[in-house]
């Protein structure tokens, strides 16, 4: 009878895990079917380097190499934001503050992941929009820029906790060693503690990423969704989620345009992919310490 | 309007007792405009609830597909944001349809600023210049040495296209002019608001709804020629204010029986006020 009941729960369990896999793998073929079939009519070159986004127009024009160059560059200026402000606080977090406020602390940046994103948006949109715009005295706040600021603010938890774990699991013997040497606090932290934890903090990093390319609510609110390919991060810029999410909702089903999206998914999964591909490079080399 | 095969927009009307029924139930079909599918739609759900044996459906599809469909006789009313053009009354001709227009309500359309803009009046042609980027500096309109903010609706809008024809293409249907790829695409007209608002360099385009004392409407003339006109359910009404157009339900010959019972509703004061609280403009004032 234990043995029955054994199998029964192995068995469910085993269902679960193939789902998510089955899910997946439905998922990518869906996205491969749609957006593959895009390229028969549109060639795979054109779709990246073309300028222009005019997939209603009379003769329509389906150029990406916007929505990529505004997808990298929010997420570039969201990097420059989150990772030294989500390194620093984890350092912070593992080493330096006492217990009582570490507490505090960790449970304040896993508060902050669960903040919604279009909650994010709508406060960008009315804090730092305006904000943006006055002190650097642009035509609108609406920018890569400010779309940088809201999408940092959401990588930082990711960033965080998954670093904060990697200085963690740094041997305490390294440390007491480094000390014991003679090394002071910094010097220790960061020749000592940020050495060793360098490969997680970096698939923290690109985790963080992930987060921030494939983000769509806010950056649809706060970025101005210009399909031009910007000149500064001041400029406003339209980002690849953005676009599927607002043009999905009219288009064709099976036409040029729906398909168009769907490449426009594709590339964006391609992006991801790596981006994740190489957290797990990172993640592994980690746990070989 | 190009290939706007929107089929998505059935609209049936479930009728709780026409199943058990059935030999009452009487149907209708509505096709046409995607820019007043939602409109017609409220019309036909309050209709049929003094009518319960009778099932509309509503489709978009753009006013040609309207057409069409009334000319091969596979609906009953057309929806059209435009007038029927000379070569489908010769099609209708031929097929013994005999199409008749009734204007159900004016759509038009209010160019915002922000309060703080000295610019207060532009022709059309200078709105076009702007919306695809040959003006790109307020100070060249009259205004301050400012760049242009130039925001647009997503270009699934009915706003969208609607301005697009009417401005950008200056009503040339073959025309294949865009908005600029600089302006700004807002995903609702709340946000063209709300950046107009808090932005003077701003310059967007928003339904007549949206038009209150904290922003400003500029009023628009057809060329320097002509004088300019602000936009007010009056100016609209008198067709005065070129960024308007009316819309129309065309049926087959002089409408009779639910046709026509469905046509008084639409231009009774209850039908009108339908027309009003879905952002568009009644034929008179109230």
């Amino acid at each position: 009878m234990r043995k029955f009941l054994d199998y029964i729960i192995e068995t469910v369990i085993f269902i679960c895990g193939m789902l998510s896999i089955i899910f997946v793998v439905l998922i990518f073929s869906f996205l491969l079917k749609e957006g593959l079939s895009f390229f028969k009519d549109f060639s795979f070159i054109k779709f990246i380097t073309n300028q222009f986004w005019y997939p209603n127009s009379k003769v329509p024009s389906f150029g990406i190499l916007p929505l990529i160059c505004g997808s990298v560059l929010v997420t570039l200026g969201a990097c420059l934001i989150a990772v030294p402000i989500g390194v620093m606080s984890a350092l912070f977090i593992s080493e330096i503050a006492p217990k009582g406020v570490r507490d505090i602390l960790k449970s304040l940046v896993e508060l902050m992941a669960a903040i919604p994103s279009v909650v994010i948006g709508f406060v960008g949109m009315v804090t730092i929009v305006p904000l943006v715009k006055n002190i650097f005295n642009l035509p609108t706040g609406l920018s890569a820029f400010s779309g940088s600021i809201m999408l940092g603010f959401m990588a930082v938890p990711t960033i965080v906790t998954i670093s904060e774990d990697a200085i963690r699991s740094v041997p305490w013997q390294y440390k007491e060693g480094a000390l014991a040497l003679g090394a002071t606090n910094w010097q220790t932290l960061r020749r000592i503690v940020l050495k060793a934890a360098m490969p997680g903090i970096i698939a923290a990093i690109m985790l963080g990423i992930g987060r921030v390319i494939g983000e769509t609510m806010a950056v649809m609110m706060i970025t101005g969704n210009a399909a031009h390919v910007p000149h500064s991060i001041f400029d406003p810029v339209r980002t690849m989620t953005s676009t599927i999410a607002t043009e999905m909702g009219e288009t064709v089903r099976g036409g040029m345009h729906y398909k168009s999206l769907f490449a426009i998914g594709l590339v964006l999964f391609l992006i991801t992919f790596i981006v994740n591909f190489i957290a797990d490079l990172f993640l592994g080399k980690n746990k070989n310490l | 309007m190009k290939n706007l095969v929107y089929c998505c927009f059935i609209v049936f009307i479930p009728l709780l007792f026409a199943c058990d029924n059935k030999a009452k139930t009487d149907s209708m079909q509505i096709k046409g405009s995607d820019t007043i599918v939602n409109l017609i739609q409220v019309l036909a759900e309050n209709f049929v609830q003094s009518h319960p044996n009778l099932n509309i459906s509503v489709t978009g599809g753009g006013s040609g597909t309207g057409f069409a469909s009334l000319i091969n006789k596979t609906c009953n009313i057309a929806m059209s944001s435009r007038e029927i053009e000379e070569k489908e009354v010769v099609l209708a001709k031929q097929n013994n349809v005999e199409p008749i227009g009734f204007k159900v309500g004016l759509d038009g359309l209010v160019v915002i600023v922000n309060k703080g803009n000295p610019v207060s009046k532009l022709t059309l042609a200078e709105l076009r210049s702007i919306f695809m980027a040959k003006i790109t500096n307020w100070k060249e309109v009259g205004g301050q040495d400012k760049t242009i903010v130039v925001l647009s609706r997503e270009s699934n809008s009915g706003t969208h296209m609607f301005f697009k024809e009417r401005v950008i293409k200056n009503n040339d249907i073959n025309s294949s002019d865009e908005f600029t790829i600089h302006s700004l695409m807002m995903s609702s007209s709340q946000a063209v608001y709300d950046e107009v608002l808090q932005n003077p360099n701003a310059l967007g385009y928003v339904g007549m709804g949206f038009v209150n004392n904290k922003i400003k409407g500029i009023s628009v003339s057809l060329d320097k020629d002509n004088k300019y006109v602000y936009p007010t359910a009056d100016t609209i009404i008198d067709n005065s204010y070129p960024i308007c157009r009316p819309l129309y339900l065309y049926t087959d010959g002089k409408p009779k029986g639910l046709v026509e019972m469905f046509i008084d509703y639409a231009l009774s004061n209850e039908g009108q006020k339908i027309v009003m609280d879905t952002d568009f403009i009644p034929l008179k004032k109230n």
